[in-house]
């Protein structure tokens, strides 16, 4: 039977793929932000730190006084804006996933606990995400970077640590639902141990609900990392990252708004593009749910 | 109902209690306050001079239990910068972020509810497709660059609006535009997608059979249904916009509890810290606990 459900229900779901615009889109507009991330090197022949005192703020070349040189023109230290916008992608891009992939393990763990024990169990794991969504992200994020000071490392984990909310609320419900399934009480009968139960017949049952949750995570976290950076909390100057390109710009927005406009419409596009792929993988794994 | 709204009130301040602790922790336990307060050039000596006068030399529930009392007194805390008692700042400061937070909310709403009606009533037209580009494009859209944006518009290229401060109602326009339009999204798709499942049920199919006008089955039969699970995300979408105020106050100058927040971390002004991440945890608590009770009373259902 299996053999036969293979060749009938691939290229439906094939079709379905390809057919989602929104989902094509933003997986292009993100594989380009990839490559030209990990391809930036090739790309600018500027070193992202490299400071030309001589050449500060010189405009992008569609504008009066650009020129080829700097594609799009020096900040206020005279560092090529090309390159800190290429190598700032690599900075977002590495702590959207990181944060993505913590936050994944924490909420994960919790929801299908929570959703497999319930009882005692569940009341004490709800009650957590309650107390976490009653958090202010920004807020305690920004307090605990400032006390421990700024580096890499630290966005990461910090956000990592606290944004696993919406995996636990996702994995929770998915749980709750296949509890009762035919093939888990088989599973029980048989003699299964609730750690197999939950590791080898639940979590492959939600691995479509975990993507989906978690590449909409990855653009909350880099959105959220933009916001500590643009505050001056976040990633450590002189690190080239989008949000704290805007903060630079600030200074100049009323001569020079391009320093302002480009990094942050890099940050939109990714988030965009990465919103599109999550929103596009809901309706093409699940296109009941679509409402 | 009472007995629904009283257990629902006993698990809010249950909650409330352990995000006091939270709040409380995570300022304490990430470094020594007294080090900090010294500064650079403060001796041991000075360090410990500080940590027994403000008790930081007791066990940490020790002086959480301090606090506690205090706040049940009504007392904030003392704050290092100002020498005052926090709530003396904090409070005015608070009224503000709240008008602020009030403004972008009723925006949020405008923008959203028709919207998401209109789009779950005609799903799959091009009216349908421009709600969702402007949800989509709002959840994307990162809240400090859209306030600079429109800085750029209307204050640099256009000197239509204020750039920053309160002093008139002109400098509300751009913050509540920024921080309201932060919210829509998530009101938006739960309102369209309310409606649609509402649409879809037996009894509007009824309704319309027995011959009553379509306007009024929308209005007084499918609405109050659709709301429901909207009440609930509005008013999480509020408690979440009080946090976005700290990159929208900042961006606009507005002497609001955002700023004061960011502006206390950068001074290591603790007690002003946990006060707000307290007061931001506890409005969050209040609200859901009040659109739980709204929601009781829409719907019966949900009382149990």
């Amino acid at each position: 039977m299996s053999d036969l459900a293979v060749p009938v229900l691939a290229p439906a779901r094939r079709r379905r793929w390809t057919r989602h615009p929104g989902l094509i889109a933003g997986s292009a507009v993100v594989v380009v932000i990839i490559a030209l991330a990990l391809l930036a090197p090739v790309i600018s022949g500027y070193d992202p730190y490299d400071q030309d005192l001589l050449a500060r703020i010189v405009p992008p070349v569609w504008m009066d006084g650009g020129s080829w040189d700097h594609v799009l023109g020096t900040d206020q230290l005279g560092r090529d804006y090309l390159a800190r916008l290429l190598y700032g992608a690599r900075v977002s891009l590495l702590i959207g996933v990181s944060a993505a992939l913590i936050s994944g393990v924490i909420g994960t763990a919790l929801g299908v606990l929570a959703g497999y024990f319930g009882g005692k169990t569940d009341l004490v794991i709800s009650f957590l995400i309650t107390a976490r969504l009653a958090l202010p992200v920004i807020l305690v994020a920004l307090a605990v970077v400032a006390t421990i000071g700024s580096s890499l490392t630290v966005v990461i984990l910090v956000l990592g640590l606290l944004i696993w909310d919406r995996y636990a609320l996702v994995m929770r419900a998915g749980t709750q639902q296949l509890r009762s399934a035919d093939f888990i009480t088989a599973a029980r009968v048989q003699g299964c141990s609730a750690w197999q139960i939950m590791r080898f017949e639940i979590l492959p049952n939600l691995a479509n609900n975990l993507i989906i949750v978690a590449t909409l995570e990855i653009g909350q976290a880099i959105v959220l990392e933009s916001a500590l950076s643009f505050l001056g909390l976040g990633v450590p100057p002189p690190l080239p990252s989008w949000g704290l390109m805007v903060a630079e710009g600030k200074s100049y927005i009323l001569f020079d708004s391009w320093m302002i406009t480009i990094p942050g419409l890099a940050l939109f596009a990714l988030v965009l593009a990465i919103n599109m792929v999550g929103d596009g993988l809901r309706d093409v794994t699940a296109p009941e749910g679509r409402n | 109902m009472l007995r629904y709204t009283l257990r629902r009130l006993a698990s809010a301040l249950v909650l409330m209690l352990f995000v006091s602790f939270v709040a409380f922790i995570l300022v304490f336990a990430a470094g020594d306050p007294a080090v900090r307060i010294a500064g650079e050039s403060g001796s041991a000596a000075d360090a410990a001079r500080i940590r027994a006068e403000f008790g930081f030399d007791q066990p940490v529930w020790v002086q959480y239990l301090h606090w506690l009392a205090g706040l049940l007194r009504g007392d904030l805390g003392h704050s290092f910068y100002f020498n005052q008692p926090v709530s003396a700042i904090l409070l005015p400061a608070l009224a503000t972020t709240l008008l602020l937070g009030a403004c972008a909310i009723c925006f949020a709403l405008a923008l959203a509810l028709p919207l998401g009606i209109a789009a779950g009533r005609f799903p799959n037209t091009l009216l349908d497709r421009f709600a969702l580009l402007v949800a989509v494009v709002g959840q994307a859209m990162p809240s400090f660059w859209l306030a600079l944006l429109l800085v750029i518009a209307f204050s640099v290229d256009n000197q239509l609006l204020p750039a920053s401060g309160i002093g008139h109602w002109q400098n509300y326009v751009m913050p509540t535009a920024v921080l309201g339009y932060f919210a829509a999204p998530a009101v938006m798709r739960l309102t369209r997608s309310g409606m649609i499942a509402t649409l879809e049920t037996d009894y509007i199919r009824t309704s319309r059979a027995m011959g009553i006008p379509a306007g009024r089955v929308l209005r007084s039969y499918a609405l109050r249904n659709a709301i429901i699970p909207v009440v609930g995300v509005a008013s999480a979408q509020f408690g979440y916009m009080l946090a976005g105020s700290v990159v929208v106050e900042s961006v606009f100058a507005i002497p609001g509890a955002g700023q004061l927040a960011w502006q206390s971390i950068l001074r290591s002004d603790l007690p002003m810290v946990q006060a707000l991440v307290l007061c931001f945890a506890l409005i969050y608590v209040a609200l859901t606990f009040l659109a739980d009770i709204v929601n009781a009373w829409l719907d019966p259902r949900m009382r149990g």
